[in-house]
């Protein structure tokens, strides 16, 4: 078997990326709008699953779409479409135009300033396609869910292994004359086991996902470390309610900055939506604590020279000896704050929470000694207006620094300020790949519901 | 050919030079040795969405997205591919990488019309609903609405309100023969405030929708009834304490709070997960798994509701199926790849986000029957509990069987009374476990007012859910306070 999907040169695609955006920025010039810009992007992958050691499914994807945002006198108007031929490039912005008729002049609306746009690109290695065969493909599948299997009797039922890679061209342009082009890849191993049989079963998965196919952990230790975590599972108990110190695992950990960058970027800062939009220059984390953006990490899953607008990336510090010291802006938000932007259109890049004791997760079970090891993290119980925190959890009860067995079945719930300002230490167990790069995180205490 | 199937074909095929005829002789290419099923879907989809916000409609969107998606099954297998180019060559190339799946070779056996839109009920009517109102009243409706909300209470800071519209239209067609042809609109208006008083701030957020035009949230001031309804919350939620940690009786409302079932019953009781043994509910059809009070179906037949469907996005037309009733469970929703290897029937269930997805076994309106208690009776009953009468949204581990939910509006019951008002937070469960703890139902079954979103493996799908008061023995409560 082959892919069966034909290539385009690259060269060829990146120019007629370019020529579509060049081509809508002069019909919105056309058209009557004061500034435009558009982002549009070409791709393609494969998913391929593997179940019992058989082939599942092949899906071939094609990306392909365009935006187009015009602004008329203060009135804006945005269209999106896959068509990238003359007659729909126009017929968009035509409507984008149309739309600009009805809504309201916004004093705040716009591009972002000509001065902040991004004038160096050095190359950030993001592009590494993956050309495998497609029953190379299979096979890689194949021998994660094959160790996963392997690893444990007690693993009974699986939902396979998968490999899904992905490449493609990003062009981003707008009216003061701003056109850059990205080009990146994303590829990853994945793979998901059962334990148990009947009111016993338990699932877990793991993943890995990297820009390189040869930074991608071997299938193998993937499917091994779904099989153990899954396994680890078995004979969970229910926890008595209570008030417990708690570590979150890395990959849970990540949620907490999260919900730290949702609370400070947006609408909710100039509409005082959110518990934090007036503590800036305030402390709400613990005086170690140092979080900082790097957005030109050699393959990083966040980097990027310019943002959503077009505006130069910076090393941002967000947080500084515990201290907000900024937030996470993009032109309009900035402009309505009365502040420049920070260059986060479209989101934060390689944010890094930086480690503050030089032990991991073994290291911190120690340190709280009888606590709750939370390792995955349910449901949508998080108010940004007031910062109140009720999710549904899964983990491990801990005593003597070790764990003892798995919980299940509780909840979770605090307040996030109290959550930041309780956070006891930040293990150095990153996982590095991510766009949130946390260790995992100890906390002094949290309510937990269970029975 | 129907109005249905000539407008679908004309909007679909005829602008890339296709006929119903070139389409079969395309799908036949791809049948063959070891290929049991194949279906080409083809879809176009236009979309809008208003926001106003601070007092000023800020901003709108437009979106255009068409093509088709080439499925291709050999046994448990499937091979997939699609693309936005609706035209010959196109078709040809996704149907040739869609039947590696079997490996090589081809019989070209011809295919026969079986059947166009056979058996199928429109259940709305294929109006464009972007067209239902012109821009400037779309704009306007916003407007009143939001000058309604704001001078609802002086408390009242903030007001966003939205409007979103679609007009799909899809084709498909099966090597089975059946070609189905539908054509979808859905709507959807919400309301969300922010209030504030005394330096607290608490948001309320409401809205509705369904397959029919804009002029739906004219009729009956019901636009501004989601205003208020979102004030109302903001409000309660302003004089609200902390929520208790723990198990405790708890008492869902009717509607909405029908997302327990969507979570803890809907998902485990998907084709896939069950014949892939991966459910909590695996293997149990005939089991006791509910108390006797609780019947539960989905429904994708209920005319303009957000969930319905006329015809599933294999072809087959949606139905009522029973999920559990009298307690004892009675059976799966099905696609037709899950149902042909169960050697089950498809019930129309399979769902898919677009035409660059693949389908899955999906709920459409999920909901329980109503039984014979007065609310207030239910009410009466618990000593000591929580009332949760609105949700944000849940989720599911269908092997465990852990759900969880989380109330936005809730209240702590005492002595048979609803006291005051306690902050959201969340409630967990055990699917299989949690129904057999429902001790009284109410009179008062309501489906919810069409906003349900499901997502299940990245896909995201319009449902609808609906339960009568419940009064659960036992469920633990996720408050801060111990």
């Amino acid at each position: 078997m082959t892919s069966g999907t034909e290539r385009t040169p690259l060269d060829e695609v990146e120019q007629k990326l370019i020529d579509v955006a060049t081509q809508a920025l002069e019909r919105a010039r056309d058209s009557g709008a004061s500034m435009a810009d558009v982002s549009v992007s070409q791709g393609q992958g494969l998913s391929v699953s593997v179940r019992e050691g058989d082939l599942e499914t092949i899906e071939h994807h094609r990306n392909k779409g365009m935006e187009i945002r015009v602004f008329i006198e203060g009135c804006s108007g945005n269209t999106s479409s896959s068509d990238f031929t003359e007659k729909e490039i126009q017929a968009s912005v035509q409507s984008a135009c149309n739309i600009a008729r009805y809504t309201e002049k916004d004093e705040y609306s716009g591009l972002a300033e000509p001065e902040f746009m991004a004038t160096e690109f050095p190359d950030l290695d993001l592009h590494h396609p993956w050309n495998m065969t497609l029953d190379d493909s299979i096979e890689v599948a194949r021998r994660c869910e094959h160790a996963a299997l392997e690893f444990d009797k007690r693993i009974t039922n699986t939902e396979g292994g998968t490999l899904n890679c992905f490449d493609g061209i990003s062009v981003y342009a707008n009216s003061h004359g701003f056109c850059g082009v990205t080009k990146s890849s994303r590829h990853g191993i994945g793979c998901s086991v059962i334990s148990g049989t009947g009111d016993e079963m338990q699932r877990d998965y793991w993943y890995d996902s990297r820009r390189v196919p040869d930074e991608l952990i071997e299938p193998e230790a993937v499917g091994r470390t779904a099989a153990e975590r899954t396994v680890n599972r078995i004979g969970a108990r229910k926890l008595p309610t209570g008030e417990y110190p708690v570590v979150f695992e890395a990959p849970v950990a990540q949620t907490l900055t999260s919900h730290l960058i949702s609370a400070i970027q947006g609408a909710g800062l100039f509409k005082k939506s959110s518990f934090l939009h007036d503590r800036l220059g305030q402390r709400i984390f613990p005086g170690f604590m140092h979080i900082q953006e790097h957005p030109h990490l050699p393959r990083g899953a966040g980097s990027a020279s310019y943002d959503g607008e077009g505006v130069a990336t910076n090393s941002n510090i967000i947080i500084d000896e515990g201290v907000l010291t900024s937030f996470v802006l993009d032109s309009y938000t900035a402009r309505k704050l009365g502040k420049n932007t920070t260059g986060n259109a479209g989101g934060v890049h390689n944010l890094t929470v930086r480690s503050t004791v030089d032990y991991g997760l073994e290291g911190l079970l120690k340190t709280m000694n009888r606590g709750i090891l939370v390792t995955e993290l349910s449901g949508f119980g998080i108010n940004m207006v007031t910062g109140d925190y009720s999710r549904g959890a899964f983990g491990y009860w801990v005593e003597n620094g070790q764990v003892q067995h798995p919980v299940k079945e509780f909840t979770i719930a605090s307040n996030l300020n109290d959550i930041f300002m309780g956070i006891q230490a930040i293990g150095n167990d990153m996982l590095e790949n991510r766009n949130i790069r946390t260790g995992s995180v100890l906390l002094n205490k949290i309510t937990a519901a269970g029975m | 050919m129907s109005d249905a199937m000539q407008s679908a074909t004309k909007r679909l095929l005829a602008p890339g030079g296709l006929d119903e005829r070139s389409v079969l002789a395309t799908l036949s290419t791809i049948m063959g040795p070891g290929i049991d099923f194949a279906d080409l879907y083809f879809q176009y989809t236009r979309q809008e969405s208003w926001v106003m916000d601070e007092g000023v409609v800020k901003s709108g969107d437009f979106s255009i997205e068409q093509g088709v998606g080439v499925r291709a099954n050999s046994g448990p297998k499937t091979g997939f591919a699609y693309s936005d180019e609706i035209e010959l060559s196109a078709l040809t190339q996704a149907g040739k990488v869609a039947r590696a799946i079997a490996g090589s070779g081809s019989s070209e056996c011809a295919i026969r019309v079986q059947g166009r839109n056979a058996g199928i009920t429109p259940l709305y009517q294929p109006d464009d609903p972007i067209s239902s109102l012109k821009d400037d009243e779309k704009v306007s409706l916003i407007k009143d609405v939001e000058a309604a909300a704001r001078k609802m209470d002086p408390a009242i800071t903030q007001v966003t309100v939205s409007l979103s519209g679609s007009h799909d239209v899809v084709l498909i067609v099966s090597s089975d023969g059946s070609i189905a042809t539908d054509i979808r609109p859905l709507v959807r208006m919400n309301v969300s405030v922010i209030a504030e008083r005394a330096g607290r701030r608490e948001r309320g957020s409401y809205g509705g929708g369904g397959r029919f035009g804009y002029e739906y949230f004219l009729e009956n001031g019901r636009a501004v009834d989601y205003a208020r309804d979102a004030v109302r919350q903001a409000l309660i939620n302003l004089e609200c304490r902390e929520a208790p940690a723990g198990e405790m009786t708890v008492v869902l409302g009717s509607g909405w709070p029908g997302i327990l079932l969507h979570e803890a019953i809907g998902h485990g009781l998907e084709g896939d997960f069950n014949r892939k043994k991966t459910s909590a509910y695996s293997g149990r059809i005939g089991e006791k798994v509910a108390s006797d009070l609780c019947t539960v179906v989905d429904d994708g037949t209920i005319a303009d509701r957000r969930g319905s469907l006329s015809v599933d996005d294999e072809g087959i037309p949606t139905q009522n199926t029973v999920l559990i009733e009298n307690g004892v469970l009675k059976g799966y929703m099905q696609d037709r790849l899950n149902a042909r290897l169960m050697k089950m029937q498809p019930t129309g269930n399979g769902r898919r986000e677009s035409f660059s997805h693949l389908p899955m076994p999906r709920m459409t309106n999920t909901y329980m029957l109503s039984g014979k208690h007065d609310p207030e009776e239910i009410l009466a009953s618990v000593d000591k509990g929580v009332y949760a009468v609105n949700f944000n949204g849940g989720q599911v581990d269908i092997t465990s069987g852990q759900f969880v939910f989380s109330a936005s509006e809730a209240y702590m019951i005492e002595n048979g009374r609803k006291t005051y008002p306690v902050k959201g937070m969340t409630l967990i469960g055990n699917g299989p476990d949690v129904l057999t703890r429902v001790s009284m139902l109410g009179n008062d079954m309501a489906l919810d007012t069409g906003v349900g979103v499901c997502g299940k493996d990245g896909q995201s799908v319009p449902v609808g859910v609906g339960q009568p008061t419940m009064r659960i023995d036992g469920l633990t409560v996720g408050g801060a306070s111990v």
